[in-house]
């Protein structure tokens, strides 16, 4: 089967793509689009670093085929800061030095985003279980648990 | 280039023929959690990838008319958990979906895919299993429907006929004083395949349990329904000695094997156990019904 | 002698110590920092490994005719394309060997675990590149193979190498060492109690989410150009050098961001393999990784079989301990026995020990470097038995380790002499700390049981070789460029200490890593030595600077330099009399820089020493579930003397981030192979690496004592924070249920088959 022409919106911008249909959503974006702010920990959907949202649903970019992002809208992390201005879980994320090495961080903070979309107000422990299929190595998770649960704050005093 | 095709029917009708007709090289594509890892690994080269997404029937919760519900096949774990009722008629099998992988992983999978998987381990299986679940298959031969347990047939291998697709899972109405509940044994807190997995939906008046149903998953080839375990638990209050009857007969059903996440004592040793937790959350359900 | 300067006040400091926003945060956060599977380049191809499906093997023939025909391979490249050097001589770079390099990149004589590169291929795509590798034809003899260390030390185990001899006979141990301190029989008499106990270990992998890749051009004038990640540019080029026969000096190598290292990134797989590839081709060649060969095919650390043996006198003092460590070595020798046979007694002042270490080797992939290499597995055993020493003796678990707490001219078997030491100083701060006071609630809920732990450690700490360059630009702003990867935030200190010393805003201050060709070389970023050794560097420049930034205002008014003082990032007369003059800044004196004698800007390039130990005290409380054999932990503190954190947060971050890894080693990671001696569980799922919800928040106590002989008083942090966990928490488990767990992890089964056999 030839390339399927594939049209999505990808960080609100219309985007057009030619993939093989058993590409993976990650492949596409990294290797065709040049989005290589989604990373490639696993392939198998067990490290959460290539975290997107589809049509606001958080998935795993490896576990989809780029042709079923046929007429969806994309959200990855190089979509997540308004121009010069940062995501307030960005902006937290730098304050509360909750990144090291910094390669699980773009799947990360798109998981905090899709978290605190539904959940405004979470828990300790709801942030924990809301970010348990993103895995880091580095930080022990503490300051990252810490820079969502700051970041919540700030965005529920924002909206009040 | 490749040799992949990749099909998207509108109606149930063209998937089944698309699917039958690649015999056999064809694989549905539900939330795919599991078919690309699959692929990934080379343990799959499919000839055919059918996504079923965009059929309707198989991407909506139904509520029927009794109060029942019907839940598509491909619907994912995430609309599941959004579902204004669903979740509080059928919480066991609600926290079963909502525990097959991480969050994102929940905005993909879809019971189907868990049950068609073929996985002894499947979260969602025994607490369909446990719930009475009746699945609804099209294939060129015409729809049928059996109970849920029916569909595993050992290590990703299921019943179903050539060409047949998994389309909807039915469960009923819910009488007053049921409730079931799942839970799973895993080293970690989240992010691990079970190593034992129990399901247990249970009706209750004044205290005393007029039906029970009760699964095992990772204890044997397939989910197990545990009639033994159910039959312990009718016409007690959950006494000690019941539950430790029931207990008695999840270890009697286990047939696991050793492997890289549990040991034959282990898996025997704990399906016991939660056996015993299990009951004591659906019971408490029940008793709030 | 190096420099020591007033830094050390610092209540006075404006930057250091403060939690700046890292230099490269930004990038980070957005998705922008290129990694090593980032980089493109023009005309780019990619490459692929063919792996041995055998654990042991004789390779008898490789025919790689069929892959060189199909449509789009490029290149293939074997054994015969890598600089051989033969197993007779040994030839170093640091502590490898590249007798065992040369045959870990690619197999040579055989085939010594499941998934050791047979060949490698180049192609226009990865999907040819696979189907290239499917049509390499190799004959294999497979061979008998072992894998657990107790199997590879029998009298009958299959010898992997002919030529390792262990007392004139062929023998799987690959190397020994001795750390020797009085006479330990007759220490052992003088004890009132004497325990010794044998522990296992499982291999861990250090579990970095960024797997190996890297992006090599060689171009037609014989250069070539490395794009990749390590921990250490330079040992990329050296190693990639000697493996490839190119010069060192036709090599640059450029560090991407580097996605988590932990030791595992101071050796390199796929390099020589793309160098040789893109050669052949003339194309740039890229090399990804997946997880599964992550995991199969690179090092994780030793697991071990230890026996460790501690006497002590009623009243607690420790009079002799004696360790045995097997560690395996992987396929090939080079394991770190240094770690526990130096490490595993070194917090304390015991006047006999004897610790001895053997190196096995086995069908697995070669270890490399974990966080405190080795250390760990040396700690995990010596401080269960102080432990039960403690407990037999009715002592508190705390009291006894600072008792015998190693003292300033306290020998170390290992050789060293200590000076200052800031071990006391950890048990205290534990002591007095809220956690080791609260009350535990031992059964919480039926089924449920809680214990508390303490364990310590120690780590040596590294300096070494490290070059710096500082520039001031036209505009009066920063550039500093170091020589060594930050895989933690050390840009980030880095740039709060340029910013101290030169009396500038943090934010005109841009700091970099160099690649190969544009900075001096500097050594790996491991040994807990990069913030220590370009501290050390960076400041020893910015004194350079400032000198000539005082030379320039000097001149400027026509004064002595020696007349001018640097202070808040101006130049300013030394006092009254000196002369009446406005203060020059920074950017006043960059401004006329070309004019008053050319650009400002200085380097330093050193051999750092000074860098003392690290030792840390842990606390921590666990839960178990007893019927389902799960332990969690629920509270965690760990003191360590850090000496002067440059950023703290990152500090911090070292202490929680080792922590962690050292709760997954304790409870749930391990490798596990199949009867056929492949590894069974090559990712992340079953792996089981710690995830958010499993851990709480761990607290770190930084004791900040100066280190003395180093200008902001900076003590290696990385390491040491990975050396208790073991102990502390088998120590809290059995504190829980009564019963000792000897092997790690102790996971579910284990605990209760344990409870089972203590009834």
């Amino acid at each position: 089967m030839p390339k399927v022409h594939v049209t999505a919106s990808i960080n609100g911008e219309p985007a057009e793509f030619l993939c093989d249909p058993d590409k993976s959503m990650l492949e596409v974006l990294r290797n065709t689009l040049g989005l290589t702010g989604t990373k490639e920990g696993c392939g198998t959907g067990d490290c959460g670093a290539c975290s997107i949202t589809v049509d606001g649903r958080l998935v795993c970019a490896c576990l989809m085929l780029a042709v079923e992002a046929e007429g969806t809208e994309i959200g990855t992390i190089e979509g997540m800061a308004q121009g010069e201005a940062l995501h307030p879980l960005q902006r937290k994320f730098l304050e509360m030095a909750a990144l090291q090495c910094g390669i699980c961080t773009p799947g990360v903070l798109i998981a905090a985003r899709a978290l605190l979309e539904k959940n405004p107000d979470p828990t300790e422990t709801e942030v924990r279980f809301g970010l348990a299929g993103n895995l880091c190595r580095c930080t022990g998770y503490d300051k990252i648990v810490r820079a969502v649960l700051e970041a919540a704050a700030e965005m529920r005093e924002t909206v009040a | 280039m490749t040799d992949v095709r990749y099909l998207a029917p509108r109606t149930l009708e063209e998937a089944v023929s698309a699917f039958a007709a690649a015999q056999g090289a064809a694989r549905i594509l539900a939330g795919g959690t599991d078919l690309l890892v699959q692929m990934r690994n080379g343990i799959l080269k499919p000839g055919v990838i059918v996504d079923i997404k965009k059929i309707a029937e198989m991407t909506e919760i139904a509520d029927l008319p009794d109060g029942g519900f019907r839940i598509g096949a491909a619907v994912s774990g995430a609309a599941m958990a959004e579902h204004p009722r669903f979740g509080k008629a059928w919480p066991g099998v609600l926290e079963a979906v909502n525990l097959i992988g991480s969050k994102q992983v929940q905005g993909r999978c879809s019971p189907g895919g868990n049950l068609c998987h073929g996985s002894p381990a499947a979260d969602s299986v025994p607490a369909m299993v446990a719930a009475g679940a009746v699945v609804t298959l099209q294939g060129p031969q015409g729809r049928r429907e059996i109970p849920v347990e029916q569909v595993p047939a050992g290590p990703g291998r299921t019943t179903l006929a050539p060409g047949e697709i998994l389309v909807s899972f039915t469960l009923t109405a819910r009488p007053a004083g049921a409730g079931d509940a799942y839970l799973r044994m895993i080293p970690r807190t989240e992010m691990d395949i079970a190593v034992v997995g129990c399901g247990v939906n249970l009706t209750m008046q004044g205290g005393i349990v007029t039906a029970a149903r009760v699964a095992l998953g990772a204890v044997a080839p397939t989910v197990r329904l545990v009639e033994d375990a159910g039959k312990a638990l009718l016409g007690t209050r959950l006494e000690d000695a019941a539950l430790e009857a029931a207990a008695a007969a999840c270890r009697a059903a286990c047939k696991p094997i050793d492997d890289k996440r549990g040991t034959i004592a282990y898996r025997t040793r704990v399906a016991g156990v939660l056996l015993k937790r299990t009951a004591a959350v659906a019971a408490q359900r029940a008793q709030g019904n | 002698m190096n420099v020591i300067t007033d830094k050390l006040q610092v209540e006075d400091n404006k930057w250091i110590g403060t939690r700046t926003v890292r230099p490269d945060g930004a990038d980070k956060v957005t998705g922008r920092a290129a990694y090593a599977a980032d980089n493109t380049m023009p005309g780019m191809i990619w490459g692929k490994v063919l792996r041995s499906p055998h654990a042991h093997a004789r390779i008898l023939s490789i025919d790689t005719s069929k892959a060189e025909a199909l449509p789009g391979v490029k290149a293939v490249v074997t054994a015969k394309d890598i600089v051989e050097f033969p197993l007779d001589k040994s030839v170093m770079l640091g502590i490898q060997d590249m007798r065992w390099m040369c045959r870990n990149v690619m197999a040579r004589e055989k085939a010594l675990f499941h998934g050791h590169p047979v060949a490698a291929v180049a192609a226009i795509n990865e999907e040819v590149a696979a189907a290239a590798c499917a049509l390499i034809e190799v004959q294999y003899e497979p061979l008998p193979h072992v894998i657990e260390i107790e199997d590879a030390i029998r009298p009958d185990a299959p010898i992997l190498h002919d030529f390792l001899k262990f007392q004139d006979k062929p023998s799987n141990i690959s190397a020994t060492m001795t750390a020797k301190l009085g006479d330990v029989e007759a220490g052992f008499a003088q004890a009132d109690v004497v325990i010794e106990r044998t522990f296992r270990t499982r291999p861990v992998h250090q579990g970095y989410i960024e797997p190996q890749a890297c992006t090599v051009s060689y171009a037609a004038d014989g250069r070539a150009t490395i794009w990749s990640s390590s921990q250490g540019q330079f040992m990329v080029r050296a190693m990639t050098s000697l493996l490839t026969g190119v010069p060192q000096s036709h090599i640059k190598a450029i560090p991407a961001e580097i996605g988590g290292g932990f030791g595992a990134k101071t050796i390199i797989y796929l390099e020589p393999l793309a160098l040789i590839l893109s050669k052949k081709s003339g194309r740039p060649v890229k090399m990804v990784m997946s997880r599964d060969e992550v995991m199969r095919a690179t090092g994780p650390t030793s697991g071990s079989f230890s026996t460790v043996k501690i006497g002590a006198k009623k009243d607690g003092t420790i009079v002799a301990a004696q360790g045995t460590f097997y560690i395996q070595a992987g396929c090939l020798p080079g394991g770190p026995l240094r770690g526990p046979v130096g490490c595993a007694f070194a917090p304390y002042d015991i006047p006999h020990v004897l610790s001895v270490g053997y190196e096995v080797v086995s069908n697995r992939s070669k270890v490399a470097a974990y966080r405190a290499p080795g250390a760990p597995l040396g700690a995990y055993a010596a401080e269960c038995v102080l432990d039960e020493i403690a407990e037999k003796l009715g002592m508190d678990r705390l009291e006894i380790r600072l008792k015998n707490s190693a003292k300033p001219g306290t020998k170390a078997a290992y050789g060293a002499t200590f000076g200052k030491v800031t071990f006391e100083e950890t048990i205290e701060a534990v002591q007095n700390h809220e956690h080791t006071k609260a009350p535990l609630d031992r059964n919480p809920r039926p089924g449920v049981k809680r214990g508390r732990g303490v364990a310590s450690g120690f780590w040596y700490n590294a300096g070494g070789e490290s070059s710096a360059q500082l520039n001031i630009s036209e505009d009066g702003n920063v550039l500093v460029t170091t020589g060594h990867p930050d895989v933690g935030g050390s840009r980030a200190s880095i740039a709060n200490v340029t910013a101290e010393l030169l009396g500038i805003d943090h934010g005109r201050v841009s700091v970099q890593i160099g690649d190969t060709a544009s900075i001096g070389f500097s050594n790996l970023t491991g040994g807990s030595r990069v913030t220590f050794a370009s501290a050390m560097v960076v400041t020893q420049s910015a004194e350079k600077v400032i000198g000539q930034l005082k030379e320039r205002a000097a001149k400027i008014w026509k004064i002595d330099p020696e007349a001018v003082t640097w202070e808040n990032g101006e130049a300013r007369p030394a006092g009254p009399n000196a002369g009446q003059f406005p203060p020059l800044s920074l950017k006043e004196l960059a401004a006329k820089a070309n004019e008053m004698g050319g650009p400002i800007g200085a380097g330093v390039q050193l051999n750092t020493t000074g860098a003392d130990p690290g030792f840390a005290t842990h606390v921590v409380d666990v839960e178990v579930d007893v019927d389902l054999g799960i332990v969690r932990v629920l509270r965690y503190t760990a003191a360590q003397d850090v000496g002067r954190a440059l950023h703290p947060s990152y500090v911090e971050g070292q202490i929680q981030g080792g922590v962690v890894q050292g709760i997954g080693w304790a409870l749930s990671e391990e490798y596990l192979y199949d009867k056929q001696g492949r590894l069974d569980n090559a990712g992340f799922l079953d792996y089981r690496m710690p995830v958010c919800s499993d851990v709480p928040m761990i607290e770190p106590l930084m004791l900040e004592i100066p280190n003395p002989k180093h200008p902001q008083g900076v003590r290696g942090v990385g390491e040491a924070p990975i050396v208790p966990p073991l102990a502390a928490i088998a120590n809290a488990v059995y504190d829980a249920l009564g019963t000792r767990f000897y092997s790690l992890p102790m996971s579910p089964p284990k605990i209760l088959e344990g409870l089972d056999a203590a009834g």
